[in-house]
């Protein structure tokens, strides 16, 4: 329990993604089986502890403060679990207030039961002497140990670990593709101990079967000029490229699930979309919100990303729906190494058999030259929720990962605006000295509107020269942000814009990024409001 | 003083005087009626003189070298040696207008008619609470303290008194600060984990700086440690009082390059400053009681939060009001709401000054 402790202080403060990386690997290098595995459950929110709540840990603080002193304690940390580990009356050397202090680090180690140990009470003690268990604990434990137990209770550890991180750490941990770990993941279960036993070449990979699980998904390169001649009808089939999201649909004999490129489960979210399919199939597809023809836009379909448990309201608002662009697995067989073409007639064929509502299929794009196909992606308005345009391999089998050759996407030309510098904020871990995270406005009247934020997009040089910029045109400072003098023009490059009622400037930019630092151009010819108005339609 | 300040009307004996106490049968003159809080800072009307005041004052009783209780410009000013020496340090020679009056820990003067004394406080090298004692009342203004071990300074003494001046940076019962050894702890076990990581550690120049080397030192790390321009002359100064802070040297820029897997002190503001840039792969440390609170820690991009602080924690504060035995305490800087309640729980006379000007941040 101390060692995983210790493990979420140090995730939950390490900002870069190399160095959560490297406290994992130590982690599993370093304890024993089966704390391990139930660490990897805890962090991938893997584990059900139905009856550990945060009602019984507010019963049991309340009846150890004083209520005043509880009150302006919570308001003063903001978060419940950190309140109560810091607040939690102990017994231990952190309350002495002797002059000489010589007990030592190591004279508590040991006192803490492993954290398999804690885990099975959690899970299995009766639920009337969870209380009296959790109480006991916590008075043997110092701060961080009572907010990772607290933590483990009520879900959320917000330390910034994916479950697709912590998959990526493991098949590095034990040298292994990441693809097979994720194909294994959804068949194994806490501490995982067959898993470990393969990545540490102690035993073979474990056997999956008969479970929902997540295939690993083909992903495209994107289509540069020296490509260009590759592109035949012939050769390469042609479809829009979609602005939702990439998900796998999956319905098997013993259930469906929904998950999202990195394997993330979002069944929950989108229990209407696990309804649409009603044959026994994996699909690939696009998750989008579905109006009868009309496809909906990505600010639509954010109206439900994340919500663990959607209202029938929201779900009728929004109704969510795929556009199917492949199929991996039809009635229990596996498809994949079957050419694109023929798995195409395998779905196109399913999808007329079954009728399922709200699941359709992904046009084929006919085009008999380049240049047509130039055309077709040069016609897309920015209204439509079409982002650019895919070129798959008539012939290509489905394989994991993203080869070169088979499958391109080439995205429609971006949108610029020449916008003016209004603030600026610092970025964070490498970037944490220098002001990088750039807000921008256009004018309207002789008033700057916001339209929009950007982090990314320039060089190292160019970061400098703008970090040195900010710092001497600072009008005023609020907190970590920097209002600048309006001198700077900075050309923004953008997918799309959209009407927003929840910006002040009544637009939203889509994937915004600074193209270039126009140095040269004074402030008063960057562009008006209008010019975003253009560009709507 | 004697235990008599407890019993009978409440207040000590002493020789009859143009009493305003309001008490029948009171002979004393109670704080309230010669201490007044005045923008410039605390002010004994009769002594004519300010302890620790903001802004230039004829007379300063001075309780510690930080900047926000030592300021430049008085014009006589009563402190200990140390913190003489530190003014100096940091003011130049002439920091006090007329002249510095030293005083060691225990020795009263009187400063027109009021008997000052100085005592420990255990908050960093010099620190001291001031006692003051005028028609038969003592009030002690306690300055910035802790209880906890620090070899860098004399610990804390309980004075008795009528009246205790506390401060309250960390008076929630949130703040506990774990014992220095264990953050000494995370900080090299971090170093042997990466050790490729120039660790920066963002520490306060005066106090926490030498205390944090001390406690390295004690925990068997005997590398150089070094130091950023800010803390020079203070670590000279520390050891020219006779605290061992093992070998240091400045950063320069022909040696920033080299200081991966070393430890480098610098003060809090430099941690996101263009100074830092020349270190090598550099891992943010801090060392604060604020780092208790992680959205703070976080906040300003910590990536190794170390809970170490010179001040009073909550278990502190309330052990140090039992120590002291005043039946009446005064709340100055910090969280006084809830050490107010906690003391009137306690069932003390307690009430916040709500002193302005003495920083929360500056640990």
């Amino acid at each position: 329990m101390r060692a995983f402790s210790r493990l979420l202080e140090r995730l939950y403060f390490e900002p870069a993604t190399s160095g959560k990386e490297r406290l994992l690997l130590d982690y599993f290098a370093t304890t024993p089986d089966p704390d391990r595995g139930f660490a990897v459950a805890i962090i991938a929110d893997s584990l059900s502890l139905p009856n550990f709540k945060r009602g019984m840990v507010l019963e049991l603080i309340r009846a150890r403060t004083d209520p005043h002193l509880l009150a302006m304690s919570q308001d003063y940390v903001g978060e419940l679990s950190e309140t109560v580990a810091h607040l939690w009356p102990s017994a231990l050397k952190e309350r002495s207030v002797s002059a000489n202090e010589d007990s030592t680090a190591e004279a508590s180690e040991g006192r803490l039961p492993p954290l398999s140990d804690v885990v099975h009470n959690l899970r299995h003690k009766p639920k009337a002497d969870l209380p009296a268990y959790v109480a006991d604990l916590l008075d043997c434990m110092t701060s961080p140990e009572r907010w990772a137990l607290l933590k483990i209770g009520t879900g959320s550890l917000r330390i910034g670990v994916s479950a697709r991180l912590l998959k990526q750490v493991l098949a590095k941990y034990g040298n292994q593709p990441v693809e097979q770990v994720e194909t294994l993941w959804h068949g194994v279960d806490p501490p995982y101990e067959d898993l470990f036993a393969w990545l540490e070449g102690r035993a073979d990979a474990p056997v999956v079967h008969e479970k929902l699980t997540y295939t690993p998904v083909m992903l495209a390169h994107p289509l540069e000029e020296k490509d260009h001649r590759l592109i035949l009808p012939e050769t390469y089939a042609a479809e829009w490229k979609y602005d939702g999201i990439r998900v796998q649909v999956v319905h098997s004999a013993i259930g469906r699930a929904l998950f999202t490129r990195t394997a993330d489960d979002i069944s929950h979210t989108f229990p209407d979309v696990l309804e649409h399919l009603n044959f026994h199939a994996v699909l690939d597809g696009e998750l989008l919100v579905l109006r009868g023809d009309d496809l909906g836009t990505f600010n639509d379909l954010q109206q439900r990303l994340g919500r663990k448990s959607p209202s029938s309201k929201l779900i009728k608002e929004y109704p969510a729906g795929i556009i199917a662009y492949d199929l991996l697995m039809l009635e229990g067989e596996d498809v994949r190494s079957q050419p694109y073409a023929a798995r195409r007639a395998l779905l196109q064929a399913a999808l007329e058999h079954h009728q399922p509502a709200g699941i359709r299929m992904s046009p084929d794009l006919r085009y008999k030259d380049f240049a047509e196909l130039e055309s077709f992606r040069g016609s897309v308005d920015n209204a439509s929720v079409i982002e650019g345009v895919m070129l798959k391999r008539r012939d290509s089998a489905y394989v994991a990962g993203r080869p070169t050759g088979p499958w391109y996407k080439w995205k429609i030309n971006p949108k610029l605006v020449d916008a003016v510098l209004m603030y600026a904020q610092r970025g964070s871990g490498k970037r944490s000295s220098f002001y990088s995270d750039f807000t921008f406005g256009l004018w309207k009247g002789n008033e700057l509107l916001p339209i929009g934020k950007a982090y990314f997009g320039f060089t190292d040089a160019e970061l400098k020269e703008l970090d040195k910029w900010v710092r001497h045109n600072t009008l005023q400072s609020f907190g970590p942000v920097r209002e600048v003098r309006k001198d700077l023009v900075l050309e923004v490059a953008f997918d799309a814009v959209h009407r927003s009622t929840r910006h002040k400037s009544g637009y939203a930019l889509r994937f915004p990024r600074i193209s270039r630092i126009r140095w040269d151009k004074p402030a008063q010819d960057a562009d008006r409001m209008d010019a975003l108005e253009g560009l709507l339609t | 003083m004697s235990a008599s300040s407890r019993d009978g009307g409440g207040f000590l004996g002493a020789e009859p005087t143009k009493s305003v106490c309001h008490e029948p049968r009171c002979r004393m003159t109670h704080p309230r009626d010669w201490i007044e809080v005045r923008k410039e800072g605390v002010f004994c009307k009769p002594g004519g003189f300010f302890i620790d005041p903001m802004h230039p004052a004829e007379i300063a009783v001075v309780t510690h070298g930080h900047a926000d209780h030592a300021r430049a410009g008085h014009g006589d000013v009563f402190a200990t040696y140390e913190t003489l020496a530190i003014m100096r340090a940091r003011y130049g020679e002439t920091h006090a207008t007329i002249a510095e009056h030293p005083l060691t820990h225990g020795q009263a003067v009187d400063i027109n008619g009021v008997k000052v004394s100085l005592h420990p406080a255990g908050h960093i090298l010099g620190s001291s609470q001031a006692r003051l004692e005028y028609n038969g009342a003592t009030i002690v203004f306690s300055g910035d303290y802790k209880r906890r071990a620090d070899p860098t300074c004399v610990p804390f003494e309980p004075v008795p008194c009528d009246v205790f001046v506390t401060e309250a940076t960390f008076a929630l019962p949130v703040f506990r600060h774990p014992p220095l050894e264990d953050e000494i702890v995370k900080l090299l076990t971090s170093l042997r984990q990466f050790p490729e990581r120039c660790h920066l550690v963002g520490v306060y120049a005066l106090g926490k700086c030498q205390r944090m080397m001390v406690a390295m030192r004690r925990a068997g790390y005997g590398e150089t440690i070094y130091l950023h321009g800010a803390m020079v002359r203070l670590c000279e100064l520390y050891r020219d009082f006779g605290i061992d802070l093992g070998p240091w040297d400045l950063v320069t820029p022909e040696n920033a390059k080299t200081l991966a897997g070393k430890i480098v002190l610098c003060p809090p503001s430099a941690l996101q400053d263009r100074w830092s840039r020349k270190l090598p792969d550099v891992l943010t440390v801090a060392a604060s009681g604020w780092m208790r609170i992680r959205a703070r820690a976080k906040q300003k991009g910590v990536e190794l939060p170390l809970v170490v602080s010179d001040h009073a924690d909550w278990d502190e504060l309330l052990q140090t009001l039992s120590d002291v035995g005043a039946p009446e305490i005064w709340v100055t800087h910090g969280r006084d709401d809830a050490l107010v309640y906690a003391a009137q729980q306690m069932g003390l006379k307690a009430q916040a000054l709500h002193l302005i000007g003495y920083e929360d941040d500056s640990e």
